[in-house]
């Protein structure tokens, strides 16, 4: 019960500060964030969106983890973990996409531009989508266990190649990516240290939610599973 | 003597998280006929598709063993005749062109007396030439048996292998019963008693367990 | 490739010689959708890069329209229970990937005399680069849509599910052999584009090891 208390005061730090705290030239007080330049008040996204993100990357490795060892030990408890992953990481993956066009809206002008990132986090909420389909359409548990365990391996496969293809074609303009000029708070930490303390704060609170979501979901796949055996008997 | 084993431990299947059968063992050595019954719906066809390493167990462990070497799964295929009504051959090809075929996709050797003698023995060789659509159920139950057969596998596994067969086609399937059971293991899933008279050794399918 | 891979090669080869599956179905696709972009352009001219782009949009469409007929008319037909009687997986795998790639050649060869014909803007500089890029890229398309189609074949929704499941698997190499294809338009050298073909290669090498290992899984219920 602890640990969910301390989880609820650190992620009501995290959205008090990062919505709240302000951004001038010359922070001298402690809760006060660096300007960026290039990215102004909108540098305030990377205490949510850059979770989201991380999540969503997370949920995809997880799911890719539990189909192994479905594959391995044939053991369906594996893949209802796999599957509440994968259901967690679409959420995030979702949230990723919108709240990254909507900042892109007021940093670029455009909600999409078909930047790397977008496009690597289009291609992932493509993969979900496929995986999500193709789970649907099959019937007997161990079958579907079979096939989106082999799936989502082959699709995870794929994913280091968007890696190293996108920046070949398109321009980034994503802060942090290797073309960009002005603004790199990911990859050169140009937050200050309070800032960047927020930030990791929100990483963290981040991740332990997606445990305890991710805990409860496929405790609550394999429950499910248990009783409608029984009803059916 | 084929000098085959075949030796079942303690295997349970599942599909999903509903059971079929759990704890099942037993072993068969050299010859004979094991005979595997059940009301509809007990596992019979799952049972003999886990031995015949199409389906794998969710428990437990199934041991092929040649001249006392552990045969690997790859290659099992090699020491396996199966017939069953769900099995089908290609429709667009004649009975000699499907043998053919399956012979080639084995890697083993056309061997046309052996073909020619088990079509001969299952009254189809008039009609060897013809497109197995055109063939009757009877018929293409038939030609399973010179599908299984061709390759002189060890372990020989019926699923209700006169589902579908006239009177003469049941004398034939007896009489190849009983030739290849004095060299090899022969398996038969079936609930026909003409079947099951045939069998030393019976194994009864009930309320999730063996008998 | 052994000879039992190419045996179930001739046996797919003979059996779509006399249903015509897959071949019919194909060749109407690709004119269908050549025909369709015609139309659609008219009587303007198009960028190199967007004909790079549209070759390879009818390479997809079309493959998906064809390739997965080696798993799932096995399927349909109940066949493979005979296929798992007499074969190992892998030359399972094998033959299935041996007609697809042969398909895949054929189709794509078509389509690339049609372009060549029909589009001004098709014009090749370094044939040399334009073949390589050519191959790697119609293999690796035919290894990933060939366990695709394994998947498909033993889930319900056949038709619908295959480009879905194929794309997001497919893109990384489509986007790179558009790539391939505008550099070959440009005339660029091999030097120039050599970190597009290490990537397809890659891809091919990563996506067959993948499978190999993979198919037992969806080949065994």
């Amino acid at each position: 019960m602890a640990w969910k208390i301390f989880l609820f005061i650190l992620l009501t730090f995290v959205c008090v500060a990062g919505i709240a705290f302000p951004i001038v030239p010359v922070p001298t007080k402690w809760y006060e964030f660096p300007f960026i330049p290039g990215l102004k008040e909108n540098a305030k996204i990377i205490f949510f969106h850059v979770p989201t993100a991380w999540l969503s990357v997370i949920a995809f490795l997880m799911s890719t983890i539990y189909s192994f060892k479905y594959l391995k030990n044939k053991n369906l408890d594996d893949d209802a973990k796999s599957y509440a992953a994968a259901q967690l990481g679409i959420i995030f993956c979702v949230l990723a996409t919108v709240t990254g066009a909507v900042w892109a809206k007021f940093a670029w002008g455009s909600y999409w531009s078909w930047d790397p990132r977008q496009t690597s986090i289009f291609a992932l909420l493509l993969i979900y989508g496929a995986w999500f389909a193709l789970r649907s359409s099959i019937e007997s548990e161990e079958k579907r266990a079979a096939l989106s365990s082999v799936y989502s391996i082959i699709a995870f496969v794929t994913v280091p190649f968007f890696v190293f293809i996108m920046p070949r074609i398109m321009k980034g303009l994503h802060p942090g990516s290797a073309d960009d000029t002005n603004s790199g708070p990911v990859v050169d930490f140009k937050m200050n240290a309070n800032m960047e303390l927020v930030f990791f704060l929100s990483l963290i609170g981040f991740t332990i939610l997606y445990f305890w979501m991710w805990n409860i979901g496929y405790k609550s796949i394999i429950y499910k599973d248990k009783i409608n055996k029984q009803i059916r008997g | 003597m084929s000098n085959y084993s075949l030796q079942v431990n303690n295997i349970s299947k599942f599909f999903g998280r509903r059971l079929i059968f759990k704890d099942l063992s037993f072993e068969i050595n050299n010859s004979g006929v094991l005979g595997v019954s059940g009301a509809n719906g007990s596992g019979k066809s799952t049972l003999v598709k886990i031995i015949a390493g199409i389906n794998s167990p969710s428990s437990g462990k199934i041991i092929h063993l040649n001249k006392q070497a552990e045969i690997i799964p790859e290659k099992l295929h090699h020491y396996i005749g199966f017939v069953s009504p769900y099995l089908v051959l290609y429709e667009e090809f004649s009975a000699w062109e499907n043998l053919n075929y399956f012979a080639k996709i084995r890697g083993i050797k056309f061997n046309t007396e052996k073909i020619s003698y088990l079509l001969e023995k299952f009254l189809l060789m008039p009609r060897k030439d013809d497109l197995i659509k055109t063939y009757s159920s009877g018929m293409k139950q038939r030609l399973k048996f010179a599908f299984a057969l061709m390759h002189n596998p060890d372990l020989i596994i019926l699923d209700e292998p006169t589902s579908n067969l006239d009177v003469a086609g049941k004398d034939a399937v007896y009489q190849i019963i009983e030739e290849e059971s004095r060299t090899n293991i022969v398996i038969i899933a079936s609930n026909e008693e003409s079947d099951l008279s045939l069998c030393e050794k019976e194994i009864k399918l009930e309320n999730f367990k063996p008998i | 490739m052994n000879s039992k891979a190419l045996a179930l090669y001739q046996k797919d080869f003979h059996s779509e010689m006399r249903t015509r599956y897959a071949v019919n179905s194909l060749a109407m696709f690709v004119i269908v959708a050549v025909s369709v972009i015609l139309f659609s352009i008219g009587n303007e001219t198009i960028t190199q890069s967007l004909t790079a782009g549209l070759f390879w949009v009818v390479i997809f469409f079309s493959a998906m329209s064809g390739l997965s007929r080696a798993f799932v008319s096995e399927e349909e037909r109940g066949t493979t229970l005979a296929l798992q009687l007499v074969a190992a997986p892998s030359t399972i795998f094998s033959g299935k990937l041996l007609f697809n790639l042969i398909l895949v050649f054929c189709m794509n060869v078509v389509i690339t005399v049609l372009y060549s014909a029909l589009f001004d803007s098709f014009a090749v500089k370094n044939f040399a680069l334009f073949a390589v890029s050519f191959f790697f890229g119609n293999a690796g398309l035919a290894i990933a849509s060939t366990i695709i189609a394994a998947i498909i074949s033993k889930a319900g929704a056949k038709g619908t599910l295959y480009p879905v499941l194929s794309f997001p698997i497919l893109l990384p190499l489509i986007l790179t052999s558009v790539q391939l294809t505008l550099m070959s338009f440009e005339g660029s050298t091999f030097l120039d584009a050599k970190f597009e073909l290490a990537i397809i290669i890659c891809y091919d090498i990563i996506m067959l090891t993948a499978s190999y290992m993979l198919f037992d899984f969806v080949w065994k219920d």
